[in-house]
C-alpha cells in the first residue's frame, strides 16, 4: 500500500484516501471537431505503460478532494515526487538517466538514500509521449 | 486410556521448560504430556512420536525435521471443538498448553497405516511431477471430479464449520524503526534505535525473544548468551519509546516500508481465547505498520542436505537438534549420524555427545576439515569421517542405519564402497539460507553470494539486513551489525544514538564450507531411492530433473511444474537446493539459474486475524435515510443500492395473510397509477453547483443544453463519458443564476462528483464553479399519481396551478410549516411532485403527509414498484439499461443531445467517429412476450434465428423485465442490433432450460406515450 504526499495538505497519507486516475498531463485536444478518428482514438484509448518512470494523475479523494501528479517508478514502486496540477515533473526518465550516468544514486527529494541495486534499474525512455 | 506414556526422550537436565509442572495433551487421539516452555514439536520428541504425518502426494511417513517456522512436515489442525478447528498449524511454533489437541492433518485410516501409503512406495516411479495433470487431464468437464478425490486423500487441513468465538483486532501502527526479528542482530539493533528516543517496533515470531541465542553454546562476556538477552529485554521493556510484540510474525512487507504484523495473543494459552472477568480477549492482532525505518534481522534457516531417504523420521537438521536438546531438554534419538558440509552442524554433535547420547559418526564432506569445531569433535573422541557424506538413510517409521560413502562433488559421484552405520537419528547441514522472504515481498531480487553459498537481500528504500539475514553468522560480527543498523535507521529519522558497548562474544572460529546441495547416489538420480528438496510438497531431486529434461529451463517454471516452495511452504528448506539441483542439470551456475521469490504471507495466517472486525454488520458501512425507521416499522422489505437500504416494496397483512413480493408490488403499483403513492427518494444523489461558469460548465458537460434554462426551471440531462458513452443521468434544476442543484443516480453519486471535479480541476481550472455533495443533506419524498395536488396543497403555502407551476418547474415555499423545494419532475409518468426538505424535518413531513392522505389511498412503495413504473414508460436506469458501451442515440434519446452547442462538450466528438454511425449498434427498444404470462429474464440474450446452429449469433439482450399490473402482462425493454428499425418484428429469447420465448420489438413507452398523464 503506498504512502502518499499530497501536495496540497503538505502530508503523506495512507493510500486508502486516494483514486488512482490514469496518465497524468493527457490534454484533451482543443478543438476535438479537428481531430481525425484516429487521432480522437488515441486521446481517449491509448496510454503509455513504461518500465520506470511514470508520471500518474491522482485524486485524494477522501481528503482535500484535489487531483495532482504522482511520479512513479513502476519496478520498484518508489514515488519519486508528487506536484499540483499545472505544475512539471522535476524528475523524468531522462532526467534521472542522466543523473545515474554521472554517478549519482540520490534519487528523490525525500532524504532517503537508495540502497542496492534495484533502483539503478535504467528506466526505459522508450514509451514516453508519443 | 492407560496414563500417558513417560517422556522417554526428555533429558533430565537442561532447556528452558519447567519440570516442576506437567501439561497434558493429545495427539491424534492419544494423551501425553510435556512442560511448560514446550513447543508442540519438542513435546511430541519427548515422549518419542515419530510419525507426525504423511506426506503430500506419496503419502510417506514423515516425522519433525526442524524446530521453527521452516518444518515442512509437522503441520497440525489443533482444536478439541468444531468452532476452535485451526488448519495449517506447525507444530514447531505452537506452545504447548493443558488441554491441547491435535492431528495430522494427512493420513487415511491414520498416520500410522496409510491406504495411500502403498501407492507411494509401490507407485511412486508412476507419480512424476505433472502427473495429476497429465493423468486426470481428459475429459477436461471430470477434473473436478477427479480433484474431489485427490483433494481428500491429500488432506489439506480443514477450516472450522462453526462460527468462531473469537475477536480479532486491526491497530494501525506508525514507527521510527520497525525490528523484524528478536535475535541477536534485532536485539542490538533495537537497543541502538531505543536509545535514540525513536520509536521503535520489536516484532519476534517465536514464544520467547532471543532467537539462536536462547540455544546457543557460545557465551557474551563469559556468561550464557541468554542472560544478555534477558538484560537487553528489561531495558527494552522499560522504554516508553518501544513496543515489544513476541508471538508476532511480519507476514508481508509491501510497498512503501508497509508491514503487516501478525500478533497471537491468546494461542499459547488455550484453543480459543480464555475469558478474563466475563469478556473474551482478542485472540490475535493484525498491526499494519508504516514504517520510517524497517530493520531485517530474521535470521537464517538451515539448508538440509538432499540424499536418499531424507524423509524417513529420524532425519532432522543439525540446527534443530542443537535446539530440540539445549532449548526443550529433548534428545530426539539415541545413535546419532551426522552429514554435514560445513562446521555449523558439528554443534548438534558435540550437543547429543554431552547429553549422554552416542555419537557413531560425523560425516564431512571436506577432504580435510580443520579448526576449531573439528578439533573439538575430535577432542571428544567423535568419529570423523571425510570426504563423504550419508548418501542413504535407511528405514520405515524410523530411520535404522545411514550409508556412508566417499563422494566427489565436481563430478557429482559416488567413490568406491558405502559402508552401513546403525542409528536412529541423521542430523544433516548443508549450510545457512539467510531468510529474505520478506525482503523478496517488495520485488527485489536477491543476490547470490559464492562465499555464503546463498542468496542475500538486496534492498528497496529505507529498509536494511543484518546478522543472519544479511550472510553474518559470526556472533560477534552479528551484534556489531546490529548495533550499526540500529543507529543508521535512527539516524535517517532524525535521532541521534548514544554509544552502544556490545558484550564480547566467545565463539569458535568457523572454517570453509563445501558446496554440498544434493549429495550423489550409486544409482542416477532418477533411479536412486527418492531425494526429497521440499518435504512439504513431496518434490524430489528425480522430479526436478525430469522437469529440466523436458524442457523447463526457467527457475520459474521449474517451480511451477514441480510445485517446489508452493503453498505454506514458500521454499524455506527447499528452494536453495532445488535451484541448485535445477543448475547442476542444465549445466549452470546457480545464479545463472537465478531464484524464485517469495509471496506474503510468511507463514499462514488466520483469516481471522486478516478480516478484523470487518466482519457481519461492521463488514460495510450500511447507510439509512432520515426515513428509515419508520419503513422498519411499516414492515418494509430492503434492497442494498451501493451502501443505502432503500424500501423495497412493503408488504402488508391483509386478512391474516401477509403479502407476497408480486402481490405487494402489484398493489402499489395500481395505487400510484389510480391513487397516489409516496416513495423515498433521498437516496438520490444531489450536487449543489454554484459559481459565476456554473452553467457554462454544465454545458460542457452534459449533452444537452443549458444556456436557456431559467430560475424555477427544472432539465433532465445526460451525462457521457468523452468515449460518447452513456455514464450517468438525472435533472438539474437552476436554483438561481449561478446557482444549480444536480440529481445523479443513487449508486452514481459519488462517481459523479468526482467525474465534474476532474474535468473542472484537470481541463478548465478558468471556470469559476464549486461542487458540493448535498446528498445527506436533503431528504426527497415523491408523491406521485393523480390525488398528488390535492394532497400537497393541503399542506402547502406554494401555489399549484397547473398552469403556473408546470410539469418540470420547481418552487420553494413551506410543506408541512417547514422549508420545502418541491420539484415537479416525474418518474412514474403520473402527476408527481418531489418533496425536498432538510433531512432533520424529513419524518415530521413524512408523517403530515400519511396524516392528510389516508383519505385519498396514500400508499407507500418501494424500488420494485418505482422500477415497474418507470420500465412502463421507457425510463432508463443508466447502468441497468445502458452498460459503458450505449450511446444517447442508442438509448433513441437524440432529443437530449445538442450537437449545434459551441463548445464540443464531453462525448460529443466520440458521437461522430464511424463505430458510434453503425446503424447495426444495440439500441434500446421495448419487448413485448407474445406470451403475456411470461415475464422475460433480464439479461437473456436475444437471437433472430433460433434455429440457427450453435453457436448462435446474439442480437442483444434484456435489460429490464418486469410484469406489469396496469397491463397484465409481462414486458420488459432490451437491446437490439439495429433494433430501432425493427419495430413489429419477433425476436427469440433461447433459455437455458431449452425453452425458446418470442417477444415483439415495440416502443420502449408501454403506457401513456403521449405523457399526457404527468401533465396534468
Amino acid at each position: 500500500m503506498f504512502y502518499i504526499h499530497c501536495p496540497y495538505c503538505g502530508e503523506h497519507r495512507e493510500e486508502e484516501e486516494f483514486h488512482p486516475k490514469g496518465q497524468a498531463h493527457i490534454e484533451r485536444p482543443k478543438d476535438p471537431e479537428a481531430c481525425s478518428d484516429e487521432e480522437w482514438g488515441d486521446y481517449l484509448f491509448f496510454r503509455d505503460n513504461p518500465r520506470g518512470v511514470h508520471h500518474e494523475l491522482w485524486v485524494h479523494a477522501v481528503g482535500c478532494r484535489k487531483f495532482f501528479n504522482v511520479t512513479r517508478h513502476t519496478v520498484t514502486y518508489e514515488i519519486l515526487e508528487t506536484y499540483k496540477m499545472g505544475e512539471q515533473p522535476r524528475i523524468t526518465a531522462e532526467s534521472l538517466a542522466s543523473q545515474q550516468t554521472q554517478g549519482n544514486v540520490q534519487v528523490a527529494s525525500g532524504g532517503q538514500q537508495t540502497v542496492g541495486a534495484t533502483n539503478a534499474a535504467a528506466p526505459s525512455v522508450k514509451g514516453e509521449q508519443v | 486410556m492407560s496414563q500417558s506414556k513417560k517422556q522417554a526422550n526428555r533429558l533430565a537436565k537442561g532447556g528452558r521448560i519447567d519440570r516442576s509442572r506437567t501439561l497434558s495433551f493429545t495427539f491424534n487421539g492419544q494423551s501425553y504430556q510435556g512442560h511448560p516452555g514446550d513447543t508442540l514439536a519438542s513435546a511430541l520428541l519427548a515422549n518419542g512420536v515419530d510419525i507426525v504425518n504423511r506426506s503430500f502426494k506419496y503419502s510417506r511417513p514423515r516425522g519433525i525435521v526442524a524446530a521453527g517456522a521452516e518444518e515442512p512436515n509437522a503441520i497440525v489442525q489443533l482444536g478439541s471443538t468444531e468452532a476452535g478447528q485451526v488448519p495449517n498449524v506447525r507444530a514447531t511454533q505452537q506452545a504447548l498448553f493443558a488441554g491441547l489437541t491435535a492431528r495430522s492433518t494427512n493420513g487415511w485410516p491414520n498416520v500410522q497405516r496409510d491406504m495411500m501409503g502403498l501407492v507411494g512406495k509401490v507407485g511412486g516411479k508412476f507419480m512424476p511431477p505433472g502427473f495429476y495433470y497429465k493423468t486426470f487431464m481428459a475429459p477436461a468437464s471430470m477434473w473436478m471430479t477427479y480433484e474431489k478425490y485427490i483433494r481428500k486423500s491429500a488432506g489439506l487441513g480443514r477450516s472450522p464449520m462453526e462460527v468462531d468465538p473469537d475477536t480479532y483486532d486491526h491497530l494501525h501502527q506508525h514507527c521510527d524503526v520497525l525490528v523484524v526479528g528478536g535475535g541477536a542482530a534485532g536485539l542490538a539493533a533495537a537497543l541502538a534505535a531505543a536509545r535514540s528516543g525513536a520509536r521503535v517496533i520489536v516484532a519476534d515470531e517465536q514464544e520467547d525473544m532471543g532467537g539462536s541465542l536462547l540455544d546457543s553454546r557460545e557465551t557474551l562476556d563469559g556468561k550464557p548468551a541468554d542472560q544478555w538477552v534477558a538484560q537487553v529485554l528489561e531495558e527494552l521493556a522499560g522504554c516508553e519509546n518501544v513496543t515489544l510484540l513476541p508471538r508476532t510474525t511480519a507476514n508481508g512487507y509491501h510497498d512503501h516500508n508497509f508491514v503487516t504484523l501478525h500478533e497471537r495473543r491468546t494461542e499459547h494459552l488455550s484453543e480459543t481465547a480464555p475469558l478474563v472477568n466475563g469478556h473474551r480477549p482478542v485472540r490475535s492482532r493484525m498491526h499494519r505498520v508504516r514504517a520510517g525505518q524497517v530493520i531485517l534481522a530474521t535470521g537464517a534457516h538451515e539448508r538440509p542436505l538432499v540424499y536418499a531417504g531424507n524423509d524417513v523420521p529420524g532425519n532432522l537438521l543439525a540446527g534443530a537438534v542443537s535446539t530440540y536438546i539445549r532449548r526443550y531438554g529433548v534428545a530426539p534419538g539415541n545413535k546419532l549420524v551426522l552429514s554435514t558440509s560445513n562446521d555449523y552442524g558439528y554443534r548438534a554433535a558435540l550437543d547429543w555427545k554431552e547429553a549422554g547420547r552416542e555419537v557413531v559418526a560425523i560425516v564431512d564432506a571436506r577432504q580435510a576439515p580443520a579448526g576449531d569445531w573439528v578439533e573439538a569433535a575430535r577432542a571428544q573422541g567423535i568419529k570423523v569421517i571425510t570426504g563423504s557424506a550419508v548418501i542413504e538413510a535407511k528405514g520405515g517409521s524410523r530411520v535404522s542405519a545411514a550409508r556412508v560413502a566417499k563422494i566427489d562433488i565436481d563430478t557429482f559421484k559416488v567413490i568406491g564402497q558405502a559402508e552401513t552405520l546403525a542409528c536412529d537419528t541423521i542430523a544433516s547441514s548443508g549450510g545457512y539460507s539467510p531468510v529474505i522472504h520478506l525482503a523478496s515481498h517488495t520485488g527485489a531480487r536477491p543476490t547470490w553470494r559464492d562465499d555464503l553459498l546463498g542468496f542475500v537481500p538486496n534492498l528497496v528504500k529505507g529498509v536494511q539486513a543484518c546478522g543472519g539475514a544479511n550472510g553474518t553468522y559470526d556472533l560477534g560480527e552479528v551484534l556489531a551489525e546490529g548495533v550499526e543498523a540500529g543507529v543508521k535507521a535512527a539516524a535517517a529519522t532524525g535521532h541521534a544514538a548514544p554509544a552502544v558497548s556490545l558484550p564480547q562474544a566467545k565463539t569458535l572460529e568457523q572454517g570453509p564450507a563445501a558446496p554440498l546441495f544434493q549429495v550423489p547416489h550409486e544409482k542416477p538420480t532418477l533411479r536412486a531411492p527418492k531425494q526429497f528438496v521440499d518435504l512439504q510438497n513431496d518434490v524430489t531431486a528425480a522430479g526436478i530433473e525430469l522437469a529440466t529434461r523436458e524442457g523447463f529451463e526457467s527457475i520459474e517454471h521449474v517451480k511451477r511444474y514441480t510445485a517446489m516452495g508452493f503453498g505454506t511452504d514458500q521454499g524455506k528448506l527447499g528452494n536453495i537446493n532445488g535451484m541448485a539441483i535445477a543448475a547442476r542439470c542444465l549445466g549452470r551456475s546457480i545464479p545463472e539459474v537465478g531464484t524464485t521469490v517469495f509471496r506474503p504471507n510468511y507463514t499462514p495466517v488466520t483469516f481471522g486475524a486478516i478480516v478484523g472486525r470487518h466482519c457481519r454488520d461492521l463488514f460495510d458501512p450500511e447507510r439509512y435515510t432520515a426515513l428509515h425507521q419508520w419503513h422498519v416499522e411499516h414492515g418494509a422489505e430492503f434492497e442494498d443500492v451501493g451502501q443505502w437500504k432503500r424500501p423495497w416494496y412493503f408488504p402488508q397483512t391483509i386478512n391474516g395473510k401477509k403479502e407476497t413480493m408480486h402481490e405487494a408490488v402489484a398493489r402499489e403499483c395500481l395505487a400510484v397509477r389510480e391513487k397516489i403513492g409516496i416513495l423515498d427518494a433521498s437516496t438520490l444523489g444531489k450536487i449543489d453547483i454554484q459559481g459565476p461558469d456554473a452553467r457554462e460548465f454544465l454545458n460542457r458537460i452534459y449533452t444537452n443544453k443549458w444556456m436557456k434554462l431559467d430560475v424555477g426551471r427544472v432539465r433532465y440531462g445526460l451525462m457521457c463519458k468523452d468515449d460518447g458513452m452513456l455514464m450517468d443521468d438525472g435533472t438539474t434544476s437552476c436554483l438561481g443564476e449561478n446557482h444549480f442543484l444536480m440529481t445523479t443516480t443513487t449508486g452514481g453519486a459519488a462517481g459523479v462528483l468526482e467525474w465534474l471535479e476532474l474535468w473542472h480541476q484537470t481541463e478548465w481550472p478558468e471556470l469559476q464553479v464549486y461542487f458540493t455533495s448535498v446528498t445527506d443533506h436533503w431528504a426527497t419524498m415523491t408523491i406521485t399519481g393523480p390525488e398528488a395536488r390535492k394532497l400537497l396543497a393541503e399542506i402547502t403555502d406554494i401555489d399549484l396551478d397547473r398552469d403556473t407551476f408546470k410539469f418540470m418547474d420547481w418552487r420553494a415555499g413551506k410543506v408541512a410549516g417547514v422549508p420545502a423545494r418541491v420539484f415537479r419532475i416525474s418518474f412514474t409518468g403520473e402527476l408527481a411532485y418531489e418533496i425536498n426538505v432538510q433531512a432533520n424535518y424529513a419524518m415530521h413531513v413524512w408523517k403530515t403527509l400519511f396524516e392528510h392522505g389516508d383519505k385519498y389511498g396514500l400508499t407507500p412503495y418501494g424500488t420494485e414498484t418505482m422500477h415497474v413504473l418507470r420500465a412502463e414508460k421507457g425510463f432508463i436506469i443508466a447502468g441497468q439499461d445502458s452498460d459503458g458501451s450505449v450511446t444517447p442515440e442508442d438509448l433513441g434519446m437524440q432529443w437530449a443531445v445538442g450537437y449545434d452547442k459551441p463548445f464540443s462538450w464531453v462525448g460529443k466528438r466520440a458521437l461522430s467517429r464511424s463505430d458510434t454511425r453503425r446503424t447495426d449498434r444495440k439500441q434500446l427498444v421495448g419487448l413485448k412476450p407474445k406470451d403475456p404470462k411470461v415475464v422475460l429474464e433480464e439479461g437473456a440474450q436475444i437471437v433472430f434465428d433460433p434455429k440457427h446452429a450453435i453457436p448462435m449469433p446474439m442480437a442483444g439482450h434484456v435489460t429490464s423485465s418486469y410484469y406489469s399490473p396496469t397491463l397484465d402482462s409481462g414486458f420488459a425493454l432490451g437491446v437490439v442490433k439495429g433494433g430501432h428499425n425493427k419495430l413489429g418484428e419477433t425476436v427469440y429469447l433461447p433459455m437455458a432450460d431449452g425453452q425458446t420465448h418470442e417477444a415483439e420489438i415495440v416502443s420502449p413507452i408501454f403506457y401513456d406515450p403521449k405523457g399526457e398523464r404527468q401533465n396534468v
